[in-house]
């Protein structure tokens, strides 16, 4: 059997992640291709209901990365965002959802590299933890996860 | 109990309120029932009691209750913190309800305004009590397999009846996320996916406004006990945020204000 290579879902925003992703690819970083981006305004617009959608179609793994603190488009977008992580990050762990799943990061529009070893080590901790079967298993009869490349 | 109706008679009499929202005796003497007392002739079914554990504050935004005119509602701790919560979230405005307090020893007290709520509760501690803090423990001595293992134990009997959110005095949106299906949020079957999507997101939503009531898990058919969710964030809230709901009338939802140095150890 070929190896697993994990799904990851990044949902990224706008004006910095996804920036900075793009400058990974022109700066000629190569980089792990397990990664989908989804790109968003910010990151205060990032439902927790997306994460659990991303699960729900298959993904082994999940990004959620925006601008750093006080370097928001929208001024307090990510401050939001994190008051909402905390909170959901510690609901998912007290029902038993393995964390490790789900990465938070601060990607600027400068940093390519910084998102290319985001994405590479992410890749490697979720091949680790193998396919996320156990989400999988929720799926009703007869629905299969959503086939992407 | 007198004290109660007798309050509620002068209430209804000096045309104060044109409703009490109050309990009456249920099908059986250990249950109680909502009852909605319009005349002072009425007051005489009023009762309380141990069985009187549902927050009728519920009823407070019901538009067949608004109906009725002016409510006056008995309220025990959590309801109290109900009432002031939902005047945070412009629910309710000051003079549009009054409160009959009832203490843990019985002494009614009638709270006719907002400010009189807020002062009833500023000795009272808001936090999780000993026995609160011991149930979510319980859950959180677990290790992740198991935690992962009794809730989907616990969702796997849910029912999609929703009597959760019919019971919640916070769960007032007009259409609530599980009724859009454009897109389908939360599939509408009783499955294993849209339960614990359904949970997770009960939960989420009421992360910084649950009062701690608990009111649904008892009014959940198949007995999942779902306050051990609210319970966690709210105490959650509490140490992450300092706040907590249903203290006062401003508005300072957990998830719409922010501290540029909120702490968290693991974003990358």
């Amino acid at each position: 059997m070929a190896e697993f290579e994990p799904k990851i879902i990044a949902f990224v925003c706008n004006w910095c992640t996804y920036a900075g992703a793009d400058l990974t690819g022109t700066s000629r970083i190569k980089y792990a291709t397990n990664v989908r981006a989804i790109r968003l305004p910010c990151t205060g617009r990032i439902d927790f209901m997306l994460i659990l959608k991303a699960f729900a179609q298959g993904a082994d793994g999940v990004i959620v990365s925006g601008c750093h603190p006080g370097d928001c488009h929208y001024t307090a977008g990510n401050y939001h965002a994190r008051r909402r992580w905390i909170l959901f990050r510690k609901l998912l762990d007290y029902v038993g959802i393995d964390v490790r799943r789900i990465t938070f990061s601060w990607v600027s529009a400068a940093e390519g590299a910084k998102w290319a070893d985001l994405v590479n080590s992410v890749t490697e901790e979720i091949r680790k933890l193998g396919p996320f079967e156990e989400y999988r298993k929720l799926l009703p009869l007869g629905q299969e996860p959503v086939e992407v490349m | 109990m007198e004290e109660l109706r007798n309050k509620a008679r002068e209430l209804l009499e000096t045309g104060t309120v044109q409703v009490v929202i109050g309990y009456a005796r249920g099908s059986t003497a250990e249950k109680a029932r909502a009852v909605f007392v319009c005349s002072a002739q009425q007051t005489q079914g009023l009762i309380f009691n141990e069985y009187c554990t549902q927050n009728l504050a519920v009823y407070l935004l019901k538009p067949e209750v608004k109906a009725l005119g002016k409510p006056a509602v008995v309220a025990r701790l959590p309801a109290l913190r109900t009432v002031l919560q939902l005047a945070a979230e412009g629910q309710i405005a000051d003079g549009q309800v009054v409160v009959l307090a009832v203490a843990d020893d019985g002494k009614v007290t009638e709270l006719a305004d907002l400010p009189a709520v807020e002062k009833y509760l500023s000795g009272v501690s808001l936090a999780l009590s000993a026995q609160q803090e011991e149930l979510v423990a319980r859950i959180e001595k677990m290790s992740r397999e198991q935690r992962w293992a009794f809730w989907q134990e616990q969702f796997a009997r849910c029912l999609k009846c929703y009597a959760c959110r019919a019971a919640c005095p916070m769960c007032y949106c007009a259409r609530c996320v599980v009724d859009v299906n454009q897109p389908q949020w939360v599939p509408v079957a009783p499955h294993a996916l849209g339960n614990l999507e359904w949970h997770l997101v009960r939960a989420m939503h009421l992360a910084g406004r649950c009062v701690n009531c608990g009111y649904c898990a008892e009014a959940c058919p198949v007995g999942i006990p779902l306050n051990l969710l609210t319970l966690m964030l709210s105490r959650e809230v509490a140490a992450e945020f300092g706040l907590t709901a249903g203290a006062s009338t401003k508005k300072e939802y957990a998830l719409s204000v922010y501290k540029p140095d909120d702490k968290e150890g693991f974003i990358r």
